[in-house]
Order: structure tokens, then sequence, then C-alpha cells
């Protein structure tokens, strides 16, 4: 499932523990990201599920919804 | 007036242990901490043995997330600044944080980081370069790093002098309070170039002991020697001006008096052939400190153990001291740390203030036959009580930098 497979991601990358994490969590505001943790987050997705996030796509990417939302439309 | 600076705490990462007191021991009793070198496969590289750290556990001074975006000689300089900082004891929350500040150098900086990355970009292209890559391999980091954690936020820089960086920083760091434009300074060096980078450029310039046995391999001053062996960590001071230590009843360990630095303006990488550099900066440190070279009563050597340093820098001694060097203690404690190139000043700076505290002067161990040419007092083998008030310590670095401590013992 597209959200666990996120969830492991997220949790590997901003150091923050799995239950924290629901559809809604801001990557900056509720999991503590700054713009470089994004930027890389948006790689290991790229990576992850083998698809290429443009710059303005992933500008929009926001939330971990925002994100799983993203990758079932496009992979 | 020139405003007095004394050492308040001290931090030190290396391979002969975690913290200044535990780390002062071990040169203490001349114990050896070089080993075979295990990080990165030497099975094509002649040299063989490093100071490595083997069991450092970076999320002991910082939480993951922080350790993940940081280098490790980054790790190094927060784990030893944490331990300085709480060896000194300062209250962060009652002193002038705008009044504190950081000067940490790195001969190199984010080695392994640049290599990581590098590899990277070979094998999946230059869009997958971390965005972490530059901010963990930049040297200043660790000066903003460290600023970050305590909440410094006066005067801050880098230095970056190759094996003289640790002095430069601190000599800087010095000044800085010496002036009146600071009353703390975090200060020191770090290093992490135990990579293949690191290790094969090192190699590729003769400049390590192709000796494989670690408890023969760093012989400072002995004939035998063929070269450095290479070490990583950090060495860091909390330095203080003086009132402001003693109204907060802080424990000295010992005071700084004097800074020297100067360049052989001569060859990349090999000193002066009669170390004119090297003697003007130790002159300019005496000079800085107000007091005569019969005063002093032990010289902390750079001492690499490459067969150009060691007689160079007796020759400077000699140079300098005249008849009086004859009766000067001038040991190598890189015989049991290793080289820690931008680290190496710090750590040392750290010896020589416990040094002069406990009344001890450290040896130079593995001297088996020492070399003519390098007729001094070494402090061979085992080291031995002495009541001394003055001290140098040098660094020598590529690039002819040349840079000198004078600490005197607090009383």
């Amino acid at each position: 499932m597209v959200f666990e497979k996120v969830k492991k991601l997220v949790v590997e990358q901003l150091g923050v523990e799995e239950d924290d994490i629901s559809m809604e969590s801001s990557f900056i505001d509720d999991l503590g990201a700054d713009s470089l943790d994004i930027v890389e987050l948006i790689m290991a997705l790229e990576e992850e599920f083998s698809l290429e996030i443009p710059d303005t796509e992933a500008e929009k990417i926001t939330t971990v919804g925002d994100a799983v939302e993203y990758i079932t439309k496009n992979s | 007036m020139k405003k007095r600076v004394v050492i308040t705490g001290a931090g030190v990462v290396s391979s002969l242990g975690f913290g200044a007191e535990q780390f002062w021991n071990s040169i203490r009793e001349g114990k050896n901490g070089i080993s075979e070198v295990t990080k990165i496969d030497v099975s094509n590289l002649p040299t063989k043995v490093g100071a490595e750290i083997k069991d450092f556990d970076p999320t002991l001074y910082m939480d993951k997330k922080e350790a993940k975006r940081m280098d490790r000689f980054n790790q190094y300089a927060i784990a030893a600044s944490k331990m300085a900082v709480d060896t000194s004891k300062l209250d962060l929350e009652s002193i002038d944080l705008d009044r504190c500040g950081v000067i940490v150098g790195s001969g190199i900086g984010g080695m392994e980081t640049f290599e990581d990355q590098h590899t990277v970009l070979l094998n999946k292209g230059p869009g997958r370069i971390s965005p972490f890559f530059i901010p963990m391999m930049i040297a200043n980091m660790a000066s903003g790093q460290i600023a970050i954690r305590f909440g410094f936020k006066g005067f801050n820089e880098c230095v970056v002098t190759a094996c003289a960086t640790g002095n430069n920083a601190i000599g800087d760091a010095f000044k800085v309070i010496q002036r009146g434009d600071a009353d703390v300074m975090i200060t020191g060096g770090a290093e992490a170039c135990i990579t293949m980078m690191g290790f094969g450029g090192f190699c590729s310039m003769g400049a390590m002991s192709k000796n494989p046995d670690p408890n023969t391999a760093s012989r400072p001053f002995d004939k035998d020697r063929d070269g450095f062996v290479c070490g990583e960590g950090a060495g860091i001071l909390v330095i203080e001006e003086y009132e402001h230590a003693v109204n907060r009843g802080a424990d000295i360990i010992a005071e700084i008096v004097g800074y020297g630095c100067t360049c052989d303006a001569y060859h990349i990488t090999a000193p002066s052939p009669e170390g004119e550099g090297g003697a003007r900066s130790m002159q300019m440190c005496i000079n800085d400190a107000g007091i005569k070279p019969e005063e002093i009563g032990y010289i902390n050597a750079h001492g690499t153990s490459t067969p150009l340093n060691d007689p160079s820098e007796v020759k400077v001694v000699k140079k300098v001291f005249g008849e009086y060097a004859k009766k000067i203690a001038m040991s190598s404690t890189k015989s049991m740390t290793g080289h820690l190139l931008g680290a190496a000043g710090a750590i040392e700076a750290v010896v020589t203030a416990m040094a002069l505290r406990d009344g001890f002067l450290p040896p130079t161990i593995n001297v088996k036959n020492q070399d003519p040419e390098c007729d001094i007092d070494c402090v061979p083998n085992v080291g031995r009580k002495a009541d001394i008030k003055y001290a140098l310590s040098n660094a020598l670095g590529f690039g002819g930098h040349n840079a000198t401590l004078c600490l005197k013992k607090f009383e």
C-alpha cells in the first residue's frame, strides 16, 4: 500500500515516529522538516516508486496525503 | 588593556578515549592509540594502520536526524564541544550569548560526504546529489553547528590551515577574547579523513608510515621513523576571559598567554630546510607571551614521525633556545594519538594544558633508537613529573603554515 511505503520513507528521512504520521501530516508544520528535507524526501519517493516528480508538482506536495495521492495517480 | 584568557573546559574524541580526562590519562600512561585500519579497504595501499575511532556513537551527543545531516568530522566536533561545555559548567541561561563565539577548524572538512555523493553522481546522475551534500561537506559547518547547538551568537569563523588548523583556531580565538570582542569561545579542530580519497591521497604523497605494526608505526624522533600515522577525532576547548571565569567560580585548567603564526613561503608541503618559518613562529609566540625562552619547561612538538619534520623541528628549537635547548623537554604525543591533522593542535593543546595543571610531562613512545639528528630530551617512552610554569605547543601545516601556542600553569 502506497501510504505504508511513504510512511516508512518519512520515518527514515525525517527521523519521526511512525505513530505521528497520518495522511493529514504536514511535512513542515507537523513533522519538523525543512526545505532541504523535502528535497531529499522527494528524491527518495522518486527512487522508491520509480517516477519523476517535476519541480512544479513537487512544490504542491506539502502533506503525506499529497504525496500518496500524487504517487497513486502517476505510478 | 589586554584581557587574560583561561581554559575552563575541554573535550576530546580520539582513539585514546572520549573526554579530556580519559584521553589525558591514556597519554600519561603512554598508551598506543593506533591500530589496523578497518573503515576502508587498504589492501591495495602501502599504509595499513591508523588511529581510527572504533566505537563512536553519535546519538549519545545528538539526535538521529541531526547525526544523519552531519559528516563524521562534524559529529566529532559536536561531541567534543558538548564534553567541553559540560566540563566548563557554563550556565548557558545566565551568560551573554552575544559575547560567546566559536572558531573550530578542520583541515579538510567532510571528505567522506564528498566521496559518497560523488559516487551518487557517477551512478545515478547529478539530479540525485543530496541537498545536504554542500552543508555536510563544507569545513565551516562545525563552527556553524556548534553555534546552533549552544546558541553562541558572537564571533564565529573557521580556520583551514592543514595540520596547523587546531593551533590557528585556538590562537585566533585567544586573540578575540584578549582584545575584548568576546567573553567565551568554543575553539579547536575536528577531522575525519580516513576515507579512500584521504588515505589514498596521503599514501600517494609518500607522507604516511608503511610500517604495518600498529605498535611501532608512529615513532617520532626515532631513527626508523618512516612517516606519519593518520588519525581522526576532535579536540575542543572552552576558553574564557579571566574575570568572567572567576566571577562564575569556574575551574581553570590553564592560561593561554601567547600565540605565534608565520608562513615558510617556501614549498607547498616540505618545511623550509633550516626551519626558519617555524623558528619565527615560536619566537613570535614567546614575545607575545612576554617571557624569556628559558622560562619554558615543555614543548609539545608537532613531531609527526616523518623523516623531514622531526629533525627540522629540533633544529628550530635549537635556533630559538640556543644552549637552553639541551635542558628543555619536547615530546611528541603523536607517537600515541597518530596525527589528527586539523584536530592535532587542538588535542595537543589539551595535552599541554593538562601537563601544566598536573606537573607531568607526557612521553614520546616507541623511541627505541633515537635519531642523533633529533638529539633533544623527547621524554622517551615514559612520562615524568616536572614542575613547569610555561609550555609551548607547535603545529606546522602543508602550505608552510606554522602556529605556536604558549600556555601557562594557572596559579
